[in-house]
């Protein structure tokens, strides 16, 4: 099982940067160590993420993060593809759905205010692509 | 790119898989997790230890200088002969809300997050080991003085409660809908103000709070001058009989905080 050598110490760094981006990509990285674990000889090529305007976490702060975080780790040469999500709100009185904005989640058939999220508040990861490690040369994140 | 069905190969990226490709040993992985997962489960753990020692926990969110500490210790002044009151304080630096609490002779961790802009639920955990939930019936963890972050993060608790202040504004729910849409309860704070201050329209304020789809409760009050405390003093009575109703069924509760999207599509 492959480990990046240098994972506990970037998690010492990331936990004291005061951007919760940070603090989430540090879970990101986190998960797609497991994932490579369980491939070995493989390391992390694309990373595809579904983000809601309503997860609190802003794309770009996302983006910029994880080119931190990844250093070093068995997604060092990885690249993040992020989907925004639209938000979708169903209606509890006329059942519904419409588009909404986030500080707006009414319905826009009846005006109703009490609605239920049907998209735009995730924050997942959905799809990994791994590719074989260092075949080519251009990449040599460091394991032991 | 796609070896599982293929669905991603097409003319334009053929030539990556085949032999010699870039991607020619690539494999997917759909995984359709939470990004917080490590989180939420540590969140799940504390949880755990809440209900398992009858325990009410309450996450109070809201911007820095907005009253949370002042509102507790009117609290404990109301409730601390009734209540057995634990307090976990989150700040970047001091223990100065710690001293506070302990002054009303209620046990109080401080945790100091450094730069970090908001509580998690490992931070709480470990704060857990300085407190011995058997003595605790209401826990509160006045979360750090942040309107964005701290509403990612689930932490145990049971519900969130946020405050706004008068002298904030009475559209910080417009402004900050994803703080304000993980709230159980909105408090709007020093409520003593208005009248001095005149461009604070609570109606307002809870029109925003509608505007984001959320039935929480809504109070005004003055921790200062006692205003309409007794409305916070009974929602809290109100819920802590409901949290040991739900302990003796076998039950337990997750604030707004946890996304209704997430919960359909991932493994939580």
């Amino acid at each position: 099982m492959t480990r990046c050598w240098n994972w506990r110490r970037n998690n010492i760094k990331l936990a004291s940067q005061p951007m919760h981006e940070l603090s989430i990509c540090q879970a990101l990285v986190d998960q797609l160590e497991g994932i490579a674990a369980q491939h070995p000889g493989k390391q992390v090529a694309e990373v595809y993420l579904g983000i809601g305007p309503l997860s609190g976490v802003v794309p770009q702060l996302l983006s910029d993060a994880f080119s931190v975080a990844r250093a070093g780790t068995c997604a060092s040469t990885a690249a993040l593809h992020i989907h925004e999500n639209e938000i979708i709100v169903r209606c509890l009185s006329c059942s519904r759905e419409s588009t909404a904005t986030a500080n707006r989640l009414l319905c826009s058939h009846c005006g109703e205010w009490q609605t239920e999220l049907v998209s735009g508040d995730e924050l997942l990861l959905e799809r990994v692509e791994l590719e074989a490690f260092d075949r080519s040369g251009e990449s040599s994140p460091a394991y032991h | 790119m796609c070896d599982t069905c293929g669905c991603n190969i097409t003319e334009g990226n053929r030539h990556l898989i085949e032999e010699g490709g870039k991607h020619a040993h690539a494999s997917a992985v759909e995984v359709l997790s939470n990004l917080l997962h490590e989180n939420n489960h540590a969140a799940a753990h504390n949880r755990e230890h809440f209900d398992r020692h009858h325990v009410l926990t309450i996450n109070l969110m809201s911007s820095p200088g907005s009253g949370k500490t002042a509102l507790l210790e009117a609290t404990i002044e109301q409730l601390g002969k009734k209540y057995r009151i634990g307090v976990i304080e989150g700040d970047l630096e001091t223990e100065n809300d710690a001293a506070r609490i302990r002054a009303k002779g209620v046990p109080a961790v401080q945790i100091m997050t450094g730069t970090a802009c908001h509580l998690d639920a490992h931070l709480v955990h470990t704060a857990l080991h300085d407190m011995n939930l058997d003595e605790i019936d209401i826990l509160f963890i006045e979360n750090v003085g942040n309107l964005v972050c701290p509403a990612s993060f689930d932490l145990g608790q049971h519900y969130n409660v946020t405050l706004l202040s008068t002298t904030e504004g009475d559209d910080k729910p417009a402004k900050y809908p994803v703080m304000f849409r993980a709230a159980d309860a909105m408090i709007i704070t020093k409520s003593d103000l208005l009248e001095v201050l005149g461009d604070f329209d609570p109606q307002k304020a809870t029109q925003y709070l509608r505007n984001l789809a959320s039935p929480a409760d809504v109070m005004t009050l003055s921790a200062r001058s006692g205003e309409h405390i007794d409305l916070w003093i009974e929602w809290l009575h109100g819920h802590f009989e409901q949290q040991q109703q739900r302990i003796a069924e076998g039950a337990t509760r997750k604030p707004a905080i946890q996304p209704d999207g997430i919960a359909l599509h991932a493994d939580l």
